[in-house]
């Protein structure tokens, strides 16, 4: 049935001139626990283009962010293949950067610029520390950091340090940045200054990411194209265009409509979830 | 009939013409007396010239013998012949020498162990085993089999100090390593590091603080060790030809000895001098250029 | 133009029936021989049982003369012989009976001192500066100058205890108080806490892991202490304790009676800290999640 999903992807008629940047196709991720074998998700597809902004949506436990660091090549999936631009992933690599949730993603130890210069150079994006200053310098300035760079991360707020992990992200030029859930512990304000900066940011170079998030709003209003998921184990419910949304429209009668109904989609199947609790419960523990 | 207490509504409204002038001072600068008294190192100072002054009047004033305590002056004085005679400059030179010799060998073997418990499970089963038996046994007590093993030298000596310095270093090294965040993990190999390259510039300053803990106990142990060892077979150790004049610890002992007490206390100060310059000035610029800067202080 | 890449709009699609019978078990118990190989004391006991059986191999194959080297068997019949039929649990006792009386005695005066610090300047100066300069000074250099002052007796061993425990507690009593957030203290402050209440009830559990901590580091440096001048200086205060009994047997060239001793100063040093403090641990910072 994966392979349906598959399929029903396939024959976008619109995709036929370009080709996929992220290409997964009926992956199933399982992880150990202390006690148990989970399985993340199961027989999932689904393609990437260049620009797209494109949305993991989903419930807690639809393995989404499992799925994120799959494509990341930290986990390697028991069934189906992830491809990137042909290529199949095997481990992780500069070619997919990933921003984190976590404010620690920042190496302490290193100042801002440092921060973003250690990455170009590591990463084989720079070759000289010329070069990694310039453009370490030109991406702090459009994230709004200059003044900051050389400021060690625990002087930072979290906003701050969510900027510079952007920063870092889109400095690689990777090609694609692969996000997990980057706003999620911003106060609601920060969240949504930021939600605004990312995409003038990408008014400006038209990059991919891959945004994981379990808000219905910031995936409507940050994506181009939403991937629904459902939980335990993660399996696709539906694509969903939402590239016409942004700020302006939140409260518009389209806006509400689009998320009622992924609302409704989520919460469908909220028997399976409560029955999946338990098992959650100890997988968790 | 409603009883609770209603919502009084009142007219709203805004200030438009804030007074900026009668505020008086903003800020006003404290006095040059509690400006001193704020700094700490001047308090702490005379807090130290106190105790030396009280130390000095007890013995003039009392007449205690200058067995039991000696004058404070006295003290000073010995401590100056001492180091003027160089008697004790090479003492301290020899404690030292055997200090730096075994620390620097026992951190090279803590190296090894941590990279054999972080890169396999035997190994850091096999570490954590080790430690949870040796840790809690006093290097001290292993200088009889050491002197059994390598005989009255300075060898029996390196021996314990790398007991006492392999322990705690190795331990805390390898629960740094295990405590480095996994995002931080990810993004180290999201850049593509591997192997050497990734302990090196990612795990390594990522456990830092720990690893700075790690050392410092390592030294605290160590020290207490040598004077220790040297307190108690410094003497034999001393009869020998190579370290013909034994160390720090011997030096406090041998006085002792011949009830040379202003010498003892002189011994000590020399302990306390040699402590508070490895702790407040070696490991503290490490500290502040290190851990404080990046804001991964622990405690 | 823009040269861009632009956004590719493609049909959205659902897909409606999700027949979770495909997916298996999604949580699958792993196998009794891998869940038992996940216990870490089991791992560890073989590790242990695998160093042990090394060594008695090794000098009984290899013939090791056991004055130099004794097997692990011999060492542990001495062990077992001296703690029955010997004295040894007579020395275990002084030993331990000393490391008590000079361990309280040096928690009461840290005590004492850190109050003081708590409430005024000079003496949270008097704590910084006295930590300052006897911290960083073996206890057991204290023991030629214990020795002229109490003479040759327990007293002057409990006096260096008490060296070894008090600035080490002291120090992360005092610093632990210092980092009490403003937040607890002025939570405390809002329930009309004050004084000793204010110090027990507030600030002592909220410096725990530092005060802990600082208990662990004075017994560790109390341990190494009292060993070292049993070591020596145990025999003349009467019966001598472990380390007396260790030093004893190297003089009279019985190696195996050395490792009976070491046996058991490791025995001790285990139960105290992977027992009494772990569990002390286990019930307050662990527990309230305080560890860091």
């Amino acid at each position: 049935m994966g392979q349906d999903v598959q399929a029903a992807a396939d024959n976008s008629s619109a995709a036929a001139a370009v080709e996929p940047i992220l290409d997964v196709d009926g992956v199933t991720l399982q992880y150990k626990t202390k006690e148990h074998l989970i399985t993340a998700t199961y027989r999932v597809g689904f393609k990437v283009y260049p620009a797209d902004r494109f949305v993991l949506l989903g419930p807690s436990g639809c393995g989404k962010s499992t799925l994120l660091k799959g494509v990341a090549g930290y986990m390697t999936p028991v069934e189906g293949a992830m491809r990137l631009k042909g290529r199949e992933i095997h481990e992780p690599g500069p070619d997919r950067v990933m921003v984190f949730q976590e404010f620690d993603q920042l190496l302490p130890w290193k100042t801002v610029k440092q921060n973003i210069t250690f990455a170009l150079m590591n990463g084989g994006k720079c070759s000289t520390q010329k070069d990694a200053d310039e453009l370490a310098m030109e991406y702090i300035k459009k994230v709004k950091l200059d003044r900051f760079e050389d400021t060690y991360p625990h002087m930072l707020s979290g906003g701050m340090k969510q900027r510079v992990a952007i920063a870092r992200g889109m400095a690689m030029e990777p090609d694609i940045l692969l996000m997990d859930e980057p706003f999620a512990a911003l106060d609601a304000l920060t969240r949504l200054q930021m939600q605004e900066e990312l995409l003038q940011l990408w008014e400006d170079t038209h990059f991919t990411v891959l945004f994981v998030t379990h808000s219905i709003e910031e995936a409507l209003i940050v994506g181009s194209r939403i991937l629904v998921l459902s939980p335990h184990p993660g399996q696709v419910k539906a694509e969903l265009n939402a590239h016409h949304l942004n700020h302006s429209n939140v409260g518009d009668k389209e806006f509400s409509e689009l998320q009622s109904k992924i609302h409704n989609m989520l919460f469908a199947d909220r028997i399976l979830e409560d029955e999946l609790a338990a098992a959650e419960g100890a997988a968790q523990s | 009939m409603n009883t609770l207490p209603q919502t009084v509504v009142r007219p709203e409204f805004e200030a438009s013409d804030l007074d900026a002038a009668n505020h008086g001072d903003v800020a006003r600068r404290l006095t040059a007396y509690e400006r001193l008294s704020n700094m700490d190192s001047v308090r702490k100072f005379s807090i130290l010239i106190l105790f030396i002054a009280a130390w000095e009047i007890y013995t003039r004033a009392s007449g205690v013998s200058h067995f039991l305590l000696p004058k404070f002056s006295d003290t000073a004085v010995a401590l100056f012949q001492a180091i003027w005679s160089e008697q004790l400059l090479i003492m301290v030179w020899n404690s030292i020498t055997i200090l730096v010799t075994g620390y620097a060998i026992g951190l090279a073997i803590a190296a090894v162990l941590t990279t054999a418990a972080i890169t396999t499970r035997f190994g850091s089963d096999l570490l954590s085993t080790l430690t949870a038996m040796l840790n809690p046994l006093p290097a001290i007590a292993l200088l009889p089999l050491a002197l059994l093993w390598f005989g009255l030298g300075s060898e029996s000596i390196v021996f314990t100090l790398l007991h006492s310095v392999i322990w705690p270093v190795a331990l805390n090294a390898h629960t740094g390593f295990m405590s480095v965040s996994e995002t931080q993990r990810m993004v180290g190999r999201n850049y593509g590091l591997r192997g050497m390259t990734y302990v090196v510039k990612l795990l390594i300053p990522a456990a830092f603080p720990s690893i700075l803990m790690g050392l410092k106990i390592g030294w605290a142990f160590a020290w207490r060790t040598l004077i220790a060892a040297e307190l108690v077979f410094g003497g034999s150790i001393s009869d020998t030809a190579e370290t013909q004049s034994g160390g720090l610890g011997w030096f406090v002992f041998s006085n002792q000895m011949d009830m040379q007490i202003p010498h003892v206390f002189a011994g000590l100060f020399t302990v306390i001098l040699v402590g508070i310059f490895v702790e407040n000035v070696i490991f503290t610029n490490i500290e502040i250029k290190t851990v404080r800067r990046w804001g991964m202080q622990t405690s | 133009m823009d040269t861009l890449p632009q956004l590719v709009i493609r049909p959205e699609f659902e897909n409606t029936d999700i027949k979770d019978a495909h997916t298996g078990n999604i949580a699958v118990e792993l196998s009794i021989v891998e869940k038992i190989w996940n216990i870490n004391g089991i791992r560890k006991a073989v590790i242990l049982l695998g160093l042990v059986i090394t060594w008695q191999i090794y000098t009984v194959a290899l013939d090791v003369e056991p004055l130099m080297f004794p097997s692990f068997l011999f060492s542990l019949e001495r062990l077992l012989v001296d703690l029955f039929t010997g004295d040894l649990i007579f020395k275990i006792w002084f030993s331990v009976k000393v490391l008590l009386i000079g361990y309280s005695a040096g928690m009461a005066i840290a005590a004492v001192l850190v109050l003081w610090a708590t409430a005024s300047r000079l003496g949270s100066d008097f704590i910084a500066t006295a930590t300052a300069m006897f911290n960083p000074l073996p206890a057991i250099a204290m023991l030629p100058l214990a020795m002229l002052w109490f003479g040759l007796g327990t007293a002057s061993l409990v006096f260096v205890l008490i060296h070894s425990v008090l600035w080490a507690v002291a120090l992360n009593t005092h610093s632990g108080f210092k980092n009490v957030t403003e937040t607890l203290k002025m939570i405390g402050e809002n329930y009309g806490l004050r004084g000793v209440p204010f110090v027990c009830k507030v600030l002592v559990p909220a410096a725990f892991p530092s005060i802990l901590s600082g208990m662990k580091v004075g017994w560790a440096f109390a341990w190494r202490t009292l060993i070292g001048a049993e070591l020596v200086f145990g025999a003349s205060s009467g019966s001598g304790g472990l380390g007396w009994y260790i030093f004893e047997s190297s003089q009279n060239i019985e190696t195996e009676g050395v490792f009976a001793g070491l046996f058991m100063v490791i025995l001790i040093g285990i139960v105290v800290e992977n027992v009494v403090f772990r569990n002390v641990e286990l019930r307050t910072v662990n527990r309230w999640g305080m560890q860091r």
